[in-house]
């Protein structure tokens, strides 16, 4: 007996990795993709196949986050795999790759099998995870990275902190390359930057905060890429959000060395007014840059310098952010923003569609190698459907994650997940008093 | 004589010929080897002092085994003992620790009659350089005839050597030269089989840190065997290759079709925060057990110089397999080649002024 088979008819097929762009249908059979293109539903299929009728919406691979902080274990009640999983599903994301800034920290076999063991349970979005690069993140001792890698770990990074010492990033670079594994950097040379909460520059100055040079961001990443070019490894560096650092990875990528990196919707979407009157929900790390930096990472993102958009959903309850900006915690979810502020890069016309996309699908999914970010046949039935055109307003409130930290809310955006599918079982439906009705055909 | 030229030590500018332009070896009269059957040719060895495997020729190194091979026989006696040393003095001067390469020295001196005298310097009460050169120059004054010199940094034993008359052999300097263990494994293998030419040897393990794979590197290659080395990065030094070797990160590649495999140390007391996660995962990628040993060749065998880290570097069960491990045989050709060495050296004392 044959697996269950479903239909997509009427859809606006994206695949960037395949460049497709088609009106057609999608045939699911059991978990896997089994067929799509155009005219699939008029080729005789049984007539009691399952058929949904998409009236137009696209679908597309669903999105792969490969930065997402999940806070399970140590403190679910920011959020937990299962949370996570939810929110994740609502934004269309249908793989997340999660930071090892645990508590324990995924600096051990054990914590790998804890996580892939309890997605297995939840069975919501696939989540995996990188392994830490140095023991209990302390940025001196290197992990095992060779057990971890052939455990499951998909790269290894110290997550929110850089690898500090340039012989500690040498060995780590080193040793990670005789596993052909990758490694992710946090760019910001710590000793310039680690003391500042905002960009140096007017409203630093007038708002009276800590501030730090962009400079440590490119300080960082120029150290990293001669590192690169003396190990030969992989490098990844994470949420470039500076004109100076694309710049210094594009001639990088020019002279052949194997570095990608990635950014966050808010250093495209946002820059440092956004702080206004000490938001806390504005405080990042790489804090919100100048102007120029935010026109230069969308040129980034258009040149195809920047490989990925990541969320990097930053989990954190009232207590960690209503406070003095200074005391706040850094960062912002991400998951369910993702998708639109993404494709504000689509309507305000900087990228095309298949651009925008490939930067969430097959982008990051080819960084790390994952089965994931494609259609095709065979492959795993993980799929997003969105209303591409359709306005409505971030409410934070309504976010399906249990942290609310986002600096998003009431902003007007296009472009809605409608129907999240992993492995060809619905894991998101939006209620159909959300969506504007499905375009009559 | 003009200590300037292309034979001018860089360091003291003295005069030292290559091998090839010292007297051509006679080949009459032929000589009797101290135990053996049959005659051995006469061979001028033509250095003063043994500081490293680089620099001698092939010749050289066969010359040291042929002796060696009489040696190994004549330990196996009863009377183990001659005085081609007698009357001389030998002084073990360790600025380093170590309590087998040491015995085997003092063994080895006084089984040619040689009286022996056992130094060891705490390293903690020199400064560098000066205390170092004082030392010798003490040393100097005592009219020793060989001293056996062991310090924990490279190029150290040579710098005594430019300060003493006597003859000077290395018994380990930093990470540079060891080249008695080289020899002494060379012997090794070559009993075992027959020759090195054309063996596949791979040296596994923490070659950054090691005299012994430098000196071995040296040895196999003069010898025209073909030397691999599989480490993880972290553990091999830049340019490794240009030292003659092939260069492998696995040893599932490494070890294929190998005929000897010879396991470094790993030198845990270096590892915190530095090369290697943990002894667990070294262990796991590349310590030697029979999975891995399996690839190599079906009567490939194994060496290590000591002492060993069981279940790290090597499982124990492999170390003390008595049909592939030749590591205790190791340890006694190390006396034998170590007495050929003395003799080989002291030859020449007393014939004159020092050769230069």
């Amino acid at each position: 007996m044959s697996e269950p088979r479903r239909l997509y008819r009427n859809a606006r097929l994206l695949d960037p990795a395949n460049g497709l762009d088609t009106q057609g249908d999608l045939l699911l059979e059991g978990a896997h993709i089994a067929d799509l293109g155009t005219g699939l539903g008029n080729a005789g299929l049984a007539a009691d196949i399952e058929t949904i009728d998409l009236g137009g919406l696209c679908l597309a691979p669903g999105l792969v986050d490969m930065r997402v902080q999940l806070r399970e274990p140590g403190a679910e009640h920011m959020e937990s795999i299962e949370s996570g999983g939810h929110a994740a599903a609502a934004g269309g994301v249908t793989t997340m790759v999660a930071l090892p800034n645990t508590e324990p920290p995924v600096d051990d076999v054990s914590v790998v099998e804890f996580l892939a063991r309890r997605a297995r349970e939840v069975k919501l979005a696939k989540v995996h995870t990188y392994a830490a690069a140095t023991k209990g993140l302390a940025g001196k001792e290197l992990t095992e990275i060779g057990l971890l890698a052939a455990n499951g770990a998909v790269g290894f990074t110290d997550g929110v902190k850089a690898v500090a010492n340039a012989l500690v990033m040498r060995r780590l670079l080193a040793y990670a390359r005789s596993f052909d594994q990758l490694v992710v950097q946090h760019p910001e040379e710590p000793s310039l930057g680690g003391a500042g909460e905002v960009t140096e520059g007017e409203i630093a100055t007038r708002l009276g905060l800590p501030a730090a040079t962009p400079m440590a961001e490119l300080i960082m990443v120029e150290r990293d890429l001669r590192l690169v070019e003396i190990t030969g490894a992989r490098l990844h560096v994470a949420h470039v959000s500076t004109e100076a650092a694309i710049e210094a990875i594009r001639q990088a990528k020019s002279r052949g060395l194997r570095v990608t990196c990635d950014t966050a919707p808010p250093y495209f979407a946002l820059n440092e007014t956004a702080i206004g009157d000490y938001r806390t929900f504005a405080k990042l790390s790489p804090p919100l840059r100048c102007e120029s930096d935010r026109r230069a990472v969308i040129a980034g993102l258009r040149d195809g310098t920047i490989d990925a958009i990541a969320s990097d959903h930053s989990p954190w309850d009232q207590d960690s952010k209503r406070l003095p900006f200074s005391s706040a915690t850094y960062g912002i979810v991400g998951l369910e923003t993702l998708l639109p502020l993404a494709l504000e890069l689509y309507h305000q016309s900087h990228l095309n569609l298949l651009d925008v996309l490939r930067r969430v699908t097959i982008g990051p999914a080819g960084i790390l190698g994952l089965t994931a970010g494609r259609l095709g046949r065979g492959n795993p039935a993980d799929l997003v459907i969105f209303d591409l055109d359709s306005t409505w307003r971030i409410r934070t409130d309504e976010f399906r994650s249990k942290s609310k930290n986002a600096p998003f809310d009431g902003r007007e955006v296009r472009g809605r997940v409608a129907r999240t599918i992993v492995d060809g079982r619905t894991i998101f439906e939006r209620p159909v008093g959300e969506t504007a009705p499905p375009r009559s055909q | 004589m003009t200590p300037r030229g292309e034979f001018a030590c860089q360091h003291s500018g003295e005069y030292r010929p290559p091998p090839s332009a010292c007297r051509e070896p006679r080949l009459v009269p032929l000589v009797a080897g101290p135990y053996s059957p049959g005659l051995m040719r006469e061979h001028i060895f033509g250095h003063r002092h043994l500081l490293g495997i680089e620099g001698l020729s092939r010749d050289d190194i066969e010359h040291v085994l042929d002796l060696a091979d009489g040696y190994v026989e004549m330990n196996r006696q009863p009377e183990k003992k001659n005085s081609r040393l007698r009357g001389r003095t030998l002084i073990n001067c360790f600025f380093e620790n170590s309590t087998r390469t040491r015995t085997s020295f003092e063994v080895a001196g006084k089984r040619l009659g040689a009286d022996v005298i056992n130094m060891a310097v705490a390293v903690s009460s020199m400064r560098k350089g000066e205390t170092l050169i004082d030392t010798a120059m003490t040393l100097n004054a005592m009219h020793p005839d060989v001293l056996v010199v062991r310090h924990p940094e490279s190029g150290a034993v040579q710098l005594l050597s430019e300060k003493v008359d006597c003859s000077v052999i290395n018994a380990g300097d930093g990470s540079h030269e060891h080249p008695t263990q080289a020899l002494l494994d060379a012997l090794t293998i070559r009993r075992r089989k027959g020759g090195l030419d054309g063996l596949i040897v791979a040296i596994c393990g923490d070659v950054l840190h090691s005299r012994v794979a430098r000196s071995n590197i040296a040895l196999l290659n003069v010898m025209g065997a073909r030397v691999r080395v599989v480490a993880p990065r972290t553990l091999l030094p830049a340019a490794v290759e240009r030292l003659g070797v092939e260069v492998f990160h696995d040893m599932a590649a490494g070890l294929r079709d190998v005929d000897i495999v010879m396991m470094l140390r790993l030198q845990t007391e270096r590892m915190h925060g530095s090369f290697i996660p943990s002894t667990r995962e070294y262990f796991h990628f590349f310590g030697l057990d029979y999975d891995k040993l399996k690839l190599a060749k079906p009567d490939a065998l194994i060496m290590h110089p000591g002492p060993m880290n069981r279940g790290v570097e090597i499982g124990s069960e492999v170390a003390d397999d008595i049909d592939r491990s030749l590591i205790r045989q190791q340890v006694e050709m190390g006396v034998a080649v170590r007495m050929a060495c003395l003799e080989i050296l002291a030859r020449d004392l007393g014939n004159g002024p020092p050769l230069p």
